[in-house]
C-alpha cells in the first residue's frame, strides 16, 4: 500500500521506509517555532525539566507577536521571558518588535521552511505551511520544550482525506472561500486528527497565497495537517524566500485516503462563516442586512500583501461607512513597506481607515480592536469562537479581505459586486 | 487509578476560547487561569466547581488554539479528569503532557451524576444511574509517556 504526502514525509524523518495510518513515531524536527503567549510556558517547563542546552540555535524561532508591542506589564514580563531565553541560548530567529511579524506569515518569508520540512510549532495554525510542500503541525508548550531540547518530537501517522480541486475560481472567489466552503461542507472534526491533502489540476490556479490561507485553516476542520504538492509556483516562491533546499515529496499512486472530495473551484462563491463556528457558513443570497461595527483584515490567514492589494481595489476612492471602525494589519513589516511603497496605505488612510504595526491584536481579542458587548466585526482571520475578538457577546463574522473591504464600504456585510 | 467525581457537563466543540479566554493568556500563572476558566461559556463555572469534579463533553473537546493554558486551566481549578466523546487532537497531546486525565467514552452522563473511572480496567461506572461502559486503554506508546510525566522527561529518561 502506497504513503501519503504527509505519510512520506513523516516516514523520512522517523528513518523509516514506510508508516502506516495510526501508528506512532518519534521523528526528527527542522524547525521548532513558539511565540509570545506560548513560548514562556515551554520555557518554564524546558528549566523545570532541568534542561540546559538547545538541539540547534538555527532551528528554533521565536516570534512575539501575539500581545506586542507589548499590551500591559503582565505581557511585557512574558515577553521579557523569551527575549532573555532567546538571548541566552543564542537564538538565532528571535523576532521582536520592529521587525517581527504575524509568525505564520514570517516564517515562509524569511525562508525559514521549505518543502518536506518538518515543522512543529506551538501555535495551532502551524499548518500554514503545508502551503510549502511541508508537513507542519501545532502542538502545546511542553511539546514545544522538547522539541527544543531534542530536536524531535512525537506522532500518531494521520490518514488522509484527499480534495480534488478542479477548475479554477471565479470573479471574487478566493483562497479564504475555498476554505470555508470545505470547512460548511465538513465541519470543525470533518478532518479530526487527519491531513487533508490538496490535489487535482485545480491546484495550479491556485496561487501561494490562496494556499497558505487555505492551509492555515486546515485546523478549523480539526485536521492535523493541510498539505498542497509543490509545483512551479511552490518552487518560484521558495526560490525568492531563502536559501534551504526543498526536498519534494508526491503521495502514492497507490496511496489511501479514507475519503476523497471533489472541489470544482469554478462554483466557489464568496462566503461568510457566521457566529460562533468557521463551519457555520452561509452564502450571499442565504442572508441579509447585518450591520457591523468593525472590519479587521490582517492575520496569519489574509494578512499579506496579495489580500491587501485585494481590499484597495475596492476601497480605491471610497469612504468606510460612518460609525464603522476598520482596521488594516499587515502581516508582516516588509508586507507593510510593500503596502507604503505601493500606495496601498495611502488608499486605506484616505478611506478612512487604521494602519497598524505587524500584530495579531485583535484576531484573538487581545488588544488593538476589542469588541464591546454586542457589537459585530467583519475579519479576515480564522476564528469566530464565542469571545474571540471581545465580550462574550460580540460576534465575528470570518471572510475574504474583498467582502471584508466592501463590507467596510457599506457598514453590512456585503457582496463586492455590491460597491463595485 | 481510579476516579471518582460528579459531572459537570458541557457540549460539542468547547473550544480553547472559551475554556480560557485569550485576553487572559498575558499570563501563565495556573490559578489566575482557574479563575477564569469556561468563564465565557459558564459564568458560574470557576465558582461552583469543586476539587475532583469530572468534566463530561460531546465531540471535538479543546477545539481551537494551541495554548497548553487550557488544560492548565482545567487541572487548577480541580477537575480531575474530563471525559469526552472525541477531543482535538492538540488539546489531548496538551493534558498529556501536563498531566490532566482524558478519557473518550461514547455513553451519556448527565449534570451532577456521581461518575467512576477506573482507567486499570478500562470501565466507566455511573454510580448515580447505574450505567456504565468501557474505555479504550492508551496506546502503549502514549502509556509509556505518560508513566514518564510528560514528554520532556521521556525524552530525558531515553537519552540517559
Ligand atoms: S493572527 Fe490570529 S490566528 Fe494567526 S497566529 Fe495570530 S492570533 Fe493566531
Amino acid at each position: 500500500m502506497g504513503m501519503t504526502m504527509t505519510q512520506k514525509i513523516l516516514a523520512a524523518h522517523a528513518g523509516k521506509e514506510c508508516v502506516k495510518g495510526g501508528e506512532y513515531i518519534e521523528a526528527k524536527l527542522d524547525l521548532v517555532l513558539g511565540n509570545d503567549v506560548t513560548s514562556p510556558v515551554a520555557v518554564k517547563e524546558f528549566y523545570k525539566a532541568g534542561c540546559d542546552c538547545v538541539f540547534n540555535k538555527e532551528k528554533i524561532a521565536l516570534v512575539m507577536d501575539h500581545f506586542t508591542p507589548n499590551k500591559d506589564i503582565k505581557a511585557a514580563e512574558q515577553t521579557k521571558t523569551v527575549r532573555d531565553f532567546a538571548g541566552k541560548y543564542k537564538i538565532k530567529n528571535y523576532f521582536d518588535v520592529g521587525e517581527m511579524g504575524v509568525e505564520h506569515a514570517l516564517l515562509p518569508e524569511k525562508g525559514l521552511v521549505t518543502a518536506g520540512d518538518l515543522v512543529i510549532g506551538a501555535d495551532s495554525h502551524t499548518c500554514t505551511y503545508g502551503a510549502l510542500g511541508a508537513f507542519s503541525t501545532g502542538v502545546g508548550s511542553t511539546d514545544m520544550a522538547a522539541g527544543m531540547a531534542y530536536g524531535k518530537s512525537w506522532f500518531k501517522v494521520p490518514t488522509a482525506i484527499k480534495f480534488n480541486l478542479t477548475g479554477k475560481l471565479g470573479k471574487w472567489a478566493t483562497g479564504k472561500d475555498v476554505i470555508l466552503t470545505i470547512i460548511g461542507k465538513i465541519g470543525v472534526d470533518g478532518a479530526l486528527y487527519k491531513s487533508m491533502e490538496f490535489a487535482g489540476e485545480g491546484v495550479k490556479s491556485l496561487s501561494i497565497d490562496d494556499r497558505f490561507t487555505i492551509c492555515n485553516m486546515a485546523i478549523e476542520a480539526g485536521a492535523k495537517n493541510g498539505i498542497f504538492p509543490v509545483d512551479d509556483i511552490t518552487l518560484s516562491y521558495l526560490k525568492e524566500h531563502g536559501d534551504k533546499e526543498p526536498k519534494i515529496y508526491a503521495a502514492d499512486e497507490d496511496a489511501e485516503y479514507d475519503e476523497v472530495i471533489d472541489v470544482d473551484l469554478s462554483k466557489i462563491e464568496p462566503t461568510v462563516a457566521f457566529p460562533h463556528l468557521p463551519s457555520n457558513t452561509k452564502r450571499f443570497g442565504e442572508f441579509e442586512g447585518v450591520k457591523i461595527d468593525q472590519v479587521v483584515i490582517g492575520s496569519c490567514t489574509n494578512g499579506r500583501y496579495s489580500d491587501f492589494a485585494q481590499a484597495a481595489e475596492i476601497m480605491k476612492g471610497k469612504k468606510v461607512a460612518p460609525g464603522v471602525r476598520v482596521l488594516i494589519i499587515p502581516a508582516t513589516q516588509k508586507i507593510y513597506l510593500d503596502m507604503i511603497e505601493s500606495g496601498l496605505t495611502k488608499i486605506f488612510i484616505e478611506a478612512g481607515c487604521a494602519v497598524s504595526t505587524p500584530t495579531c491584536g485583535p484576531c484573538l481579542g487581545g488588544h488593538m480592536g476589542i469588541l464591546a458587548k454586542g457589537e459585530r466585526c467583519v475579519a479576515t482571520t480564522n476564528r469566530n469562537f464565542v469571545g474571540r475578538m471581545g465580550h462574550p457577546e460580540s460576534e465575528v463574522y470570518l471572510a475574504s479581505p474583498y467582502v471584508a473591504a466592501a463590507s467596510a464600504i457599506t457598514g453590512r456585510i456585503s457582496h463586492p459586486d455590491e460597491v463595485m | 487509578m481510579k476516579i471518582t467525581g460528579r459531572i459537570i457537563k458541557f457540549g460539542d466543540n468547547v473550544d480553547t476560547d472559551v475554556i480560557i479566554p485569550a485576553r487572559y493568556l498575558n499570563t501563565s500563572d495556573p490559578k489566575e487561569l482557574a479563575a477564569h476558566c469556561m468563564e465565557d461559556i459558564d459564568i458560574t463555572f470557576a465558582s461552583r466547581v469543586q476539587k475532583g469534579d469530572i468534566i463530561a463533553a460531546g465531540a471535538n473537546f479543546g477545539c481551537g488554539s494551541s495554548r497548553e493554558h487550557a488544560p492548565i486551566a482545567i487541572k487548577a481549578s480541580g477537575v480531575a479528569c474530563v471525559i469526552a466523546k472525541s477531543f482535538a487532537r492538540i488539546f489531548f497531546r496538551n493534558s498529556v503532557n501536563i498531566g490532566l486525565p482524558v478519557v473518550e467514552f461514547d455513553g451519556e452522563l448527565n449534570e451532577g451524576d456521581s461518575v467512576e473511572i477506573d482507567f486499570t480496567n478500562g470501565t466507566v461506572k455511573n454510580l448515580t444511574t447505574g450505567e456504565g461502559g468501557n474505555i479504550s486503554p492508551y496506546p502503549e506508546f502514549l502509556s509509556k509517556l505518560i508513566d514518564s510525566g510528560n514528554l520532556l522527561t521521556h525524552f530525558a529518561k531515553e537519552n540517559k
